[in-house]
């Protein structure tokens, strides 16, 4: 295989694609690493399953190039289409065939040899639980059984490279966990997984974060780098009686940026919480609120992302009101 | 080496045959299909309900009438006494045809001279009317011939009578002239159009809508084994209604078979390719079954009106007949219709087997060139 020869598992050089006037992928630059958990984060409608799309070959880029296992995306989709697995929040099984026989029928058509089809049968029907549905029709089965089952259809062939599209959309929690601990077990294997999701929670078991907003990339790193470097503003937590009125006292002062429930408390967005915290006290003391205490906090990932996305808006908003 | 394909056939033929409603349709309707063709779609005119107007009332106008009605042909519902009774009946289509016969009738043909029958035909119905006009007039003429003879022997006694030419009729391939032997065969290209294009219209586009065809798109599987996997499905049920269709022509309908069945099943091999072809074609560029469904009908009706298969070729304007020529369903049916009935062989049939394989082979690799293994 040429894929030694940058030594990652994934690369988009200038990734563009456009549908018509719609930019909906727009240059993006990235490299991904062997045996990352990469997460790819960002609203509906982002780009994020174009840019997958275009990854596994499902969609010709308009722009740039890239590389999955070391094949080129443009001249060698076939060669990349045996060295990946894909699964899209459809859970793309035919539902008027059997467990069994969806296996067996992907199974057939990655040409796993014979003595191992049987091993790898038996392993996805174990993964997914569905021992005692091997020959129930795909169709009555829930979402965590289907999004599993779905899962192991797409890397029986044991592919080093994974793609999962919002993987877990529709399903329930506890599912959901089952299916990250799955995740984590192939990626200590050694496999790439390379993951759109918009739930933060999901977001915080990647090794590396890309978040992509309007076709381009606003943001790359850790979990930790995000949460302690890229956010401008920091963030002050409180906890007090009537939120909702106070979120109107503290949204007065010079210097706070916006504030938003956020459990039982309140996260209000600052230039410097040095100067806002005895701000918001005073202020909130003044208007007969006790024992406030306001406290700076490490910004959870959905601040650093509603943070970042709103900067995004405010650099493009002059323009946004023109055309208005 | 096939294993891919082995995959891909096995799961087509689970997916087209699991369910209970589809097997039905596939194989019970095409014979109901037959059998009702072979009733229906009848072009024989016998029995055509009849009034007969007679005037004259005497033993010549009498022996006309008897004639219509012993003929077969006719079937005297009515004697109308008045006028306004013709107009009634024929409105009310209750009869097709009046046969009035004026005062002085008999006594002008015992004078020697010329007398008039009249016929009032329904002209709404312009086939029917045309073969009942037929009918009359062969009645006529016979009646004329009688009573030639008649005035003959009179002069110059029974023996001396001569009887003049007389059409000897001899319909080759079809003695009795049965419309069932014409239609039944037919059908076989009428249900196999309709079953193997609707199957084949759908076929991609249902994987589109589920979203395996993206699925199916980041497998290693060949543009050619997928299409191959959609397709051999279809032809072996094509095959299958065809045999169906044939046995019941032959058992039920009496048929006859005097040509090559192999020749019949390598011809709808042939006509496969086009009607496969042309469904794939749909399948690729609908985003709906609807849609696909809806053009395959677009296409499926034109296809049969202008096969030959009820309306004749010979009739219509010279541009739609060359129109026809790009018709796969023209050249099956003389295929199909040749090998029931004439018995004849490859080298008669060579240049409609000909047609259908250079359209079938231009549609076909038409369709291939248009399905890619990308969505845009």
């Amino acid at each position: 295989m040429n894929g030694t020869e940058t030594g990652y598992a994934v690369t988009l050089t200038d990734l563009s694609k456009r549908f018509g006037d719609f930019v909906a992928v727009d240059r993006l630059n990235l490299q991904v690493g062997r045996g990352e958990i990469f997460g790819f984060l960002g609203p509906n409608g982002a780009g994020k399953s174009t840019t997958i799309r275009m990854l596994c070959g499902i969609l010709p880029p308009s722009g740039g190039s890239g590389t999955v296992a070391g094949f080129d995306i443009g001249k060698d989709a076939e060669e990349i289409k045996k060295n990946i697995g894909y699964m899209s929040q459809k859970f793309s099984l035919y539902e008027d065939l059997t467990v069994e026989e969806n296996i067996d029928f992907y199974s057939g058509i990655y040409r796993i040899p014979a003595i191992k089809k049987r091993e790898r049968k038996e392993w996805v029907i174990e993964m997914a639980g569905l021992r005692e549905h091997r020959s129930s029709r795909t169709a009555i089965l829930s979402g965590g059984w289907k999004q599993r089952l779905a899962l192991g259809c797409a890397i029986l062939h044991e592919p080093p490279i994974i793609f999962l599209d919002e993987p877990t959309s529709g399903v329930d929690p506890i599912s959901r966990r089952n299916f990250w601990d799955l995740i984590y077990h192939l990626a200590g294997q050694g496999v790439t997984v390379f993951v759109t999701t918009h739930y933060m929670d999901e977001a915080e078991y990647c090794d590396r974060l890309g978040l992509i907003y309007r076709g381009e990339l606003i943001a790359l790193g850790t979990p930790e780098e995000l949460k302690t470097h890229q956010m401008t503003e920091e963030i002050v937590e409180l906890f007090c009686d009537h939120p909702q009125d106070a979120m109107g006292l503290i949204e007065e002062l010079p210097g706070v940026r916006h504030a938003a429930l956020f459990g039982r408390g309140l996260h209000v967005v600052v230039e410097r919480a040095a100067a806002a915290v005895p701000a918001i006290e005073r202020k909130l003391a003044d208007a007969g609120y006790t024992a406030v205490q306001p406290e700076r906090i490490i910004p959870s990932l959905e601040d650093v992302f509603v943070s970042l996305i709103e900067a995004r808006d405010r650099q493009e908003a002059p323009q946004g009101e023109f055309s208005r | 080496m096939f294993e891919r394909l082995t995959c891909m056939l096995k799961k087509e033929f689970i997916q087209t045959l699991r369910d209970p409603r589809m097997r039905f349709i596939l194989f019970i309707i095409p014979a109901f299909q037959t059998v009702i063709f072979g009733y229906a779609v009848n072009t024989d005119v016998r029995q055509i309900k009849t009034a007969i107007y007679d005037l004259d009332n005497s033993t010549e106008s009498r022996d006309i009438a008897t004639r219509l009605s012993r003929s077969g042909y006719f079937q005297v519902t009515e004697h109308i006494r008045q006028e306004g009774r013709v107009r009634e009946l024929l409105d009310r289509g209750e009869v097709k045809a009046v046969f009035r016969m004026n005062r002085g009738m008999g006594e002008t043909l015992q004078a020697g001279r010329t007398a008039s029958l009249q016929i009032i035909l329904d002209g709404a119905d312009s086939n029917t009317a045309g073969i009942v006009l037929n009918y009359a007039m062969n009645i006529a003429a016979r009646y004329n011939e009688h009573l030639r003879v008649l005035q003959i022997s009179r002069e110059r006694g029974a023996a001396a009578a001569p009887e003049g030419v007389v059409l000897q009729s001899r319909a080759w391939y079809n003695d009795n002239l049965e419309s069932s032997n014409y239609y039944v065969p037919a059908v076989i290209a009428n249900i196999v159009l309709i079953i193997t294009m609707l199957l084949s219209s759908m076929a991609v586009v249902r994987e589109k809508e589920i979203g395996t065809m993206e699925q199916m798109i980041v497998t290693p599987i060949s543009r050619g084994e997928f299409i191959l996997g959609k397709t051999i499905p279809f032809v072996l049920i094509g095959f299958i209604d065809v045999a169906i269709i044939t046995v019941v022509a032959y058992f039920w309908f009496g048929v006859p078979i005097r040509g090559s069945l192999p020749l019949l099943f390598a011809a709808t091999g042939l006509f496969l390719m086009s009607s496969l072809g042309f469904g794939l074609f749909l399948s690729t560029i609908s985003r709906t079954q609807q849609q696909a469904m809806m053009s395959s009908f677009m296409f499926i009706f034109p296809a049969m009106l202008l096969s030959g298969f009820a309306f004749p070729i010979e009739n219509m304007p010279a541009t739609v007949q060359w129109l026809t020529f790009l018709n796969p369903l023209r050249y099956y049916l003389v295929i199909i219709r040749s090998i029931f009935l004439k018995g004849v062989g490859f080298s008669i049939l060579w240049p409609q087997m000909l047609g259908l394989f250079v359209l079938g082979a231009v549609i076909l690799s038409f369709a291939v060139q248009r399905f890619r293994k990308t969505l845009t």
